[in-house]
């Protein structure tokens, strides 16, 4: 019997052993684990990011609490740093990049995908493309030699005589300032939710515009009420990546937003980002409490990111339910 | 054929390398040490062009000795002395006190050149070289004088037709041995700035626009009407700056030059402690342009391999005679000549 049955063992276990080797032959087992690898190295790389940035930044977190995320005041020389003013400007100067690409890069991305001759569309998404490839330094240097000589003489006079009634527009024209920051960032982002949008766009199954068009839509028609509610989530998703280069960026705000951790209503008046901060104190930075300020400030950049990703999850969510025909 | 080809291929390569192994043998051992010494060095960017050039150059004196050097700023100089990564540091601002207890071996400052940070301007319709008061640059900069026409401007620069201006203060951004250097000048000369403000590589300013590096400030200055920031001599001389003069302890007003620097560091030069850790800014003497400072090496005073040792050693001992003879030629201020002697003799404490 114990032979019988270990006999039976034996040989359901080489069927397992042949089955296990013919799926390699196959190569499922093999892509699996190495697609499982490269997905768990992600997980790894986050979990240690935050694990250091935690363990690091130990010193503030006892000292503040969470004072640190209300603190206005950042003074090196006396120890004390909040970092309100920081968020503030990330989150401002983001959100006004937002607001001037978005119209810009979906108008731009429809008018490609959907109205442009296929000649021109397949020239201009080259160039979009070429555009998003530019290092942020190049957008900082234009930043400060064309735009901000062009916002302090032209732009912000213009604004200050129209809508100075408003506190957005009071004060000093510097031309580098939160105004500045967020237009720069604008410019970089644009050619993101272009790109993306635009394939999002052309993916638009034919069928979709054929059936409008032969219920007697105008081919702006079409396009509004039907191409571009299909192709929402993934125009949705070109815009909260958009917003996470926006927030992330260093070179190219800390080149333009006047680097003053101060919080103004007016957008003429400088502001500062937590990752312009970080890179511009870091390396000088010798105190241990002033170092791991920093680290906090790194952390805290990294919670507004889940944050703002988890809030556009929310979004897309929301609008894929009410939503129609994007699945 | 083509297996041929590459067997003989490999067979005249390997004659080459073993030709070239026999010629090393033959050649008489120039060096003793197999392999270069190799030094690590790290910390602040505002010496680097001479540091670079005096490592390429000892290495050239010394093929046996390299050193090897990342400007990384005197923050990153220090920690990474700290940890241990690298065999010295450099620093353009002295460790504090409570930085050297932080030491595992007590470290050693050695002065090695001076810099000087100077006052740079853009008023419209003014050409002539403005002359600043210590008091005057620290109400500028703490936001109370507002106007180019404030009295305190006018009353040293007679015959100026200042304008009704606003003024726009233009700071450092990043944290730099520059702005160190500005704001120990300001705390000096100004009892408000020190309570309210302070010294540090990054301070809490009150009022202004923060640019990035030298560049950063001379680019925003330059666009910015009415502005005011401060970068050091080196970047004002090359890039060719507007900038002005500042009245000096004695009261008389002092163009920043290479000789005004050294002289501020022979006028303090009674003052510096044993340590070499001393601030030079509103030196005395006549002569003496009031914001400069020494910038350091930063050497532990003990280092347990005898070859880094006697090396390291070397080298200080070549920096403070032959090499001082570089720093005009780069537009650093060379030391003077008592401070040399004291260094001489402080190599002596490395063991």
């Amino acid at each position: 019997m114990a032979n019988a049955s270990t006999a039976a063992d034996g040989a359901r276990l080489s069927r397992r052993a042949r089955q296990f080797i013919q799926q390699l032959r196959h190569g499922d087992e093999v892509a699996h684990l190495i697609t499982l690898l490269a997905a768990s190295s992600i997980i790894v790389v986050t979990v240690m990011l935050v694990y250091q940035l935690y363990i690091n930044s130990a010193l503030p977190r006892h000292k503040f609490g969470f004072e640190f995320f209300l603190g206005r005041t950042w003074d090196p020389v006396s120890g004390v740093f909040g970092a309100l003013p920081f968020i503030y400007g990330t989150v401002v100067s983001s959100a006004l990049a937002l607001l001037v690409a978005v119209p810009l890069g979906v108008g731009a991305a429809i008018f490609l995908s959907e109205l442009a001759p296929t000649r021109i569309s397949n020239y201009l998404t080259f160039v979009i493309e070429l555009l998003a490839a530019i290092p942020s330094v190049i957008y900082g240097l234009l930043g400060i030699f064309i735009l901000v000589p062009v916002l302090r003489t032209v732009v912000e006079p213009f604004l200050k005589t129209t809508l100075g009634f408003l506190p957005l527009f009071k004060g000093p024209m510097y031309g580098v300032g939160m105004l500045a920051g967020g237009l720069v960032l604008a410019i970089m982002i644009v050619p993101f939710i272009i790109s993306v949008s635009r394939e999002v766009l052309l993916a638009v199954p034919v069928e979709q515009r054929e059936a409008a068009l032969a219920l007697g839509a105008t081919k702006w028609e079409s396009t509004w009420h039907v191409v571009v509610p299909f192709a929402r989530v993934g125009i949705m998703a070109s815009i909260f990546l958009a917003l996470a280069r926006a927030l992330g960026e260093t070179m190219a705000v800390t080149m333009v937003i006047g680097n003053d951790p101060k919080i103004s209503a007016s957008l003429f008046a400088p502001a500062y980002s937590i990752a312009a901060v970080i890179a511009n104190e870091f390396t000088e930075a010798t105190g241990d409490l002033y170092l791991q300020a920093l680290i906090e400030l790194g952390l805290v950049l990294f919670l507004l990111t889940i944050l703002i990703n988890g809030l556009a999850r929310l979004v897309i969510m929301a609008t894929t339910q009410k939503g129609t025909a994007a699945q | 054929m083509k297996l041929s080809r590459s067997i003989t291929r490999i067979v005249l390569g390997s004659a080459l390398v073993a030709l070239g192994a026999g010629a090393s043998m033959k050649a008489p051992s120039a060096a003793p040490a197999p392999s270069p010494l190799l030094l690590n060095a790290a910390g602040a960017t505002f010496p680097y062009p001479i540091y670079s050039k005096w490592f390429t150059e000892y290495n050239r004196l010394h093929p046996d000795t390299q050193i090897n050097y990342n400007s990384i700023g005197s923050g990153g100089g220090i920690r990474q002395l700290q940890a241990g990564t690298v065999d010295f540091g450099a620093s353009d601002a002295p460790m504090t006190d409570q930085q050297l207890s932080q030491n595992k071996v007590p470290v050693l400052h050695f002065p090695t050149v001076l810099g000087a940070v100077v006052p740079t301007y853009n008023i419209e319709g003014v050409s002539q070289d403005l002359n600043f008061t210590g008091e005057a640059l620290a109400d500028i900069f703490m936001g109370k004088i507002t106007k180019w026409n404030d009295p305190a401007l006018a009353s040293v620069n007679k015959g100026v037709k200042l304008p009704d201006t606003d003024i726009v203060v233009v700071h450092r951004s990043d944290g730099s041995g520059t702005s160190f250097v500005w704001t120990d000048y300001l705390s000096k000369v100004s009892k408000e700035w020190e309570t309210k403000v302070g010294r540090n590589t990054s301070v809490n300013w009150p009022v202004g626009l923060g640019g990035k590096g030298n560049e950063g400030v001379s680019g925003l200055v330059k666009q910015t009407p009415g502005a005011i920031g401060y970068v050091e001599l080196i970047y004002a001389l090359q890039n060719k700056l507007p900038f002005g003069l500042v009245k000096n302890s004695a009261g008389v007003l002092e163009k920043a030059s290479l000789a005004g620097i050294t002289a501020a560091a022979a006028g303090k030069s009674k003052e510096i402690p044993a340590d070499f850790r001393v601030s030079i800014t509103d030196a005395p003497g006549k002569a003496a342009y009031p914001i400069c400072s020494f910038t350091y090496l930063l050497i532990p005073s003990k280092i347990d391999d005898p070859a880094k040792k006697t090396a390291i050693k070397d080298f200080l001992h070549w920096m403070l005679t032959d090499g001082q003879n570089d720093a005009e030629g780069l537009s650093y201020a060379r030391l003077p000549k008592d401070v040399v002697a004291r260094e001489l003799k402080a190599i002596a404490q490395i063991n």
